[in-house]
């Protein structure tokens, strides 16, 4: 009875919710979503059983997989992975017994229906502190564990977000919208707010799970960004750890409208309800970070430059109909103005960006078109400023690369009212 | 003779009379009904308005495209448009209620006929409206999605899309108000029919080395990695 109770709240399957009830509760929670990672989880899995070993020993321990219908084995990977293996290469003895449970939450992969499978389990076993692991970190070690998870089970911290040694030019997504927005707009200096790795406490997960509205497409697709963003907004206590390398991961170029959806969407997304809350704030505040707050690697990198650059050209031509409903005229005519610069000349300037990223907000919360659409016509555009971002750092040292990072974070914080000015101005 | 014609005259001007001592009441009531017509539809007109100002009915026809359409033909705008259609259609038929008190034969037909056109002309308008509207969604959305897969011709794909939707639209609409049925249903199936071959031959012999790379980039195995290396990791 309890059982059919529980499936019909939590939305988890019944086979799930047996092997939790057989599990009890633990202290600590370890979530691995996973899509056809078999090439990568077995060493993950490994570093995962390791840095609880080594660091939780005692403690309760419970590895939940999501998986999001891997057809290449991988949930069978993670319950076969058994911690004998792991006990026998690093010699470690748990005193407790470690379960490692996998299910499936759907046939396609959706990063929000797996954070909430993992958020669920966790209430249920009413972990004490859980941490989610990205099944791509192959360069993850066991003290990642001990950085993600002690300040929020040895000390009192809700939230643990990671920091990373990385190229220069990985994430420029992060460093050039959403580090400096959410920065801006919330004051806390947070340096991954979408973060693919991180920890966090049982009664942030129990309000993120109960609050955030799940059945929304917008809640679903950027739950990552909105779970930080959550955190924020109920004045939880965050920090920041530094875990270590981040791995280059390659991608497609079709693969940045969907990043965008996921991470712009959602933080234009949260603009709204958290309207109070950002509205009145200036200036930012660091939080604390234990070890390097960011490390750069300088390492050459080959990015085609000249399709980022004709892709905004291309764009701003093409997409001008739709421009004229999002941009104001003067935005639009410098965007098309710089956009007939040679590439030795073209400069995509941290102002007209600023201005650009708040205007498509302002846009996104009238509606003036659909907010997908919104989203997508931002693309081109960012090609442009990721290029301008290339070109500016590529003889750069990591403290250049820094020092041109915070200059754009400043330009954000300087224009908010700007943001403020069109949110409820003209239509 | 001259008592003749008096008594004729005289029993025509009674008749006279009497056929506008009968017709006379009608005509007030006619009066009446189109005066409390005239107010209620401008009562209706302002509610209309009203309540299309504040779903925000003329952003939603912007997006729909048409607003452009409208001013182009200058035409006021949707809400002031649709509020005044509103008006003359509930005034019009408070009109024909009081003129068929009037009794005049064969009017009442057309009436009836009036009243019962007044639905399919209501769902061809919608039909069209929201038609214009889904021209403007889709064709944004191939115009977005040309450009960010980086297709050529962008713009040329989303006005073909556009423009295939309201054909198709015009069709329908067409169907809805009986104008042309057999003929609009021929033509549209021509005029179909005639723009896929054209493209499909246009594609043929122009597009068949983008039609190779496509599916060679989709389906053959190993390169379909082309050029990934080189694009930057967002996240």
């Amino acid at each position: 009875m309890t059982e059919v109770k529980l499936a019909e709240e939590s939305s988890l399957t019944d086979d799930f919710l047996g092997q939790l009830i057989s599990v009890g509760e633990v202290d600590i929670l370890v979530g691995v979503p996973t899509h056809n990672n078999a090439k990568t989880i077995g060493p993950i899995l490994e570093a995962i059983q390791a840095g609880l070993l080594t660091f939780f020993p005692r403690e309760r321990v419970a590895i939940i997989n999501a998986d999001g219908g891997s057809r290449d084995g991988t949930p069978g990977l993670v319950v076969n992975a058994a911690i004998g293996d792991a006990r026998r290469s690093s010699k470690l003895y748990a005193l407790r017994t470690l379960h490692s449970i996998s299910t499936q939450y759907a046939s396609s992969p959706a990063s929000g229906t797996a954070l909430r499978t993992i958020l669920a389990a966790a209430e249920l076993l009413r972990a004490k502190a859980c941490a989610v692991i990205s099944p791509e970190s192959s360069q993850i070690t066991s003290d990642w564990l001990a950085a993600l998870l002690r300040p929020v089970y040895a000390e009192t911290f809700d939230l643990v977000l990671p920091t990373y040694r990385r190229h220069r030019f990985d994430g420029i997504l992060l460093t050039n919208l959403l580090y400096p927005m959410t920065r801006a707009l919330y004051g806390l200096e947070i340096r991954e707010p979408y973060a693919s790795e991180y920890a966090f406490s049982g009664r942030l997960g129990n309000q993120f799970l109960a609050q955030n509205p799940w059945h929304e497409e917008t809640a679903r697709a950027g739950s990552e960004i909105q779970f930080t963003l959550a955190a924020i907004a109920g004045g939880y206590r965050i920090c920041q750890s530094f875990l270590g390398t981040k791995e280059h991961v390659e991608r497609h170029s079709a693969d940045l409208v969907p990043a965008m959806r996921q991470t712009v969407g959602a933080l234009f997304s949260s603009l709204e309800p958290n309207f109070s809350l950002w509205n009145t704030k200036t200036g930012s505040q660091p939080i604390l970070t234990t070890g390097a707050e960011q490390e750069f690697t300088l390492d050459p990198l080959r990015i085609n430059r000249k399709r980022l650059r004709d892709m905004f050209s291309t764009g701003v031509t093409e997409l001008e109909s739709v421009f004229r409903s999002i941009l104001s005229v003067s935005t639009l005519a410098e965007l098309q103005r710089i956009s007939g610069l040679d590439e030795g000349h073209f400069r995509y300037s941290e102002e007209l960006w600023v201005k650009t990223v708040y205007e498509f907000a302002a846009a996104y919360h009238k509606s003036v078109i659909s907010r997908d659409h919104v989203i997508q016509a931002l693309a081109p555009l960012f090609r442009g400023r990721a290029f301008t971002f290339l070109m500016e750092n590529r003889d750069g040292s990591a403290g250049d690369v820094e020092n041109n990072i915070e200059g754009l974070c400043l330009e954000f914080e300087r224009m908010k009212p700007y943001l403020l000015e069109i949110w409820n101005g003209r239509e | 003779m001259r008592e003749m014609i008096i008594s004729e005259l005289t029993q025509a001007m009674q008749q006279f009379t009497r056929g506008f001592a009968h017709i006379l009441p009608r005509i007030i009531v006619l009066v009446i009904v189109a005066f409390a017509g005239w107010v209620v539809s401008y009562f209706l007109r302002v509610l209309m308005r009203s309540i299309l100002r504040l779903v925000k009915f003329d952003k939603l026809s912007e997006s729909a495209g048409a607003s452009q359409l409208l001013s182009k033909a200058a035409l006021p705008s949707a809400t002031e448009l649709l509020s005044r259609f509103v008006f003359w259609v509930a005034w019009l038929g408070f009109i024909l209620l009081g003129v068929s008190v009037l009794g005049v034969f064969g009017l009442q037909e057309q009436i009836a006929k009036f009243f019962l056109f007044l639905p399919r002309l209501f769902v061809a308008l919608l039909t069209m409206f929201f038609g214009l509207l889904g021209a403007g969604f889709f064709s944004r959305a191939a115009l977005l999605a040309a450009v960010n897969a980086n297709l050529p011709s962008p713009r040329l794909l989303s006005v073909s899309i556009r423009t295939i939707i309201i054909v198709f639209v015009l069709s329908m609409v067409f169907e809805e108000v009986g104008v042309g049925e057999q003929t609009m249903l021929v033509a549209f199936g021509i005029a179909f029919g005639a723009v896929m071959l054209g493209l499909a031959i246009a594609f043929g012999i122009g597009g068949k080395d983008l039609a190779q790379q496509f599916l060679e980039k989709r389906f053959v195995h190993g390169r379909k990695d082309e050029g990934k290396q080189d694009e930057l990791s967002p996240l």
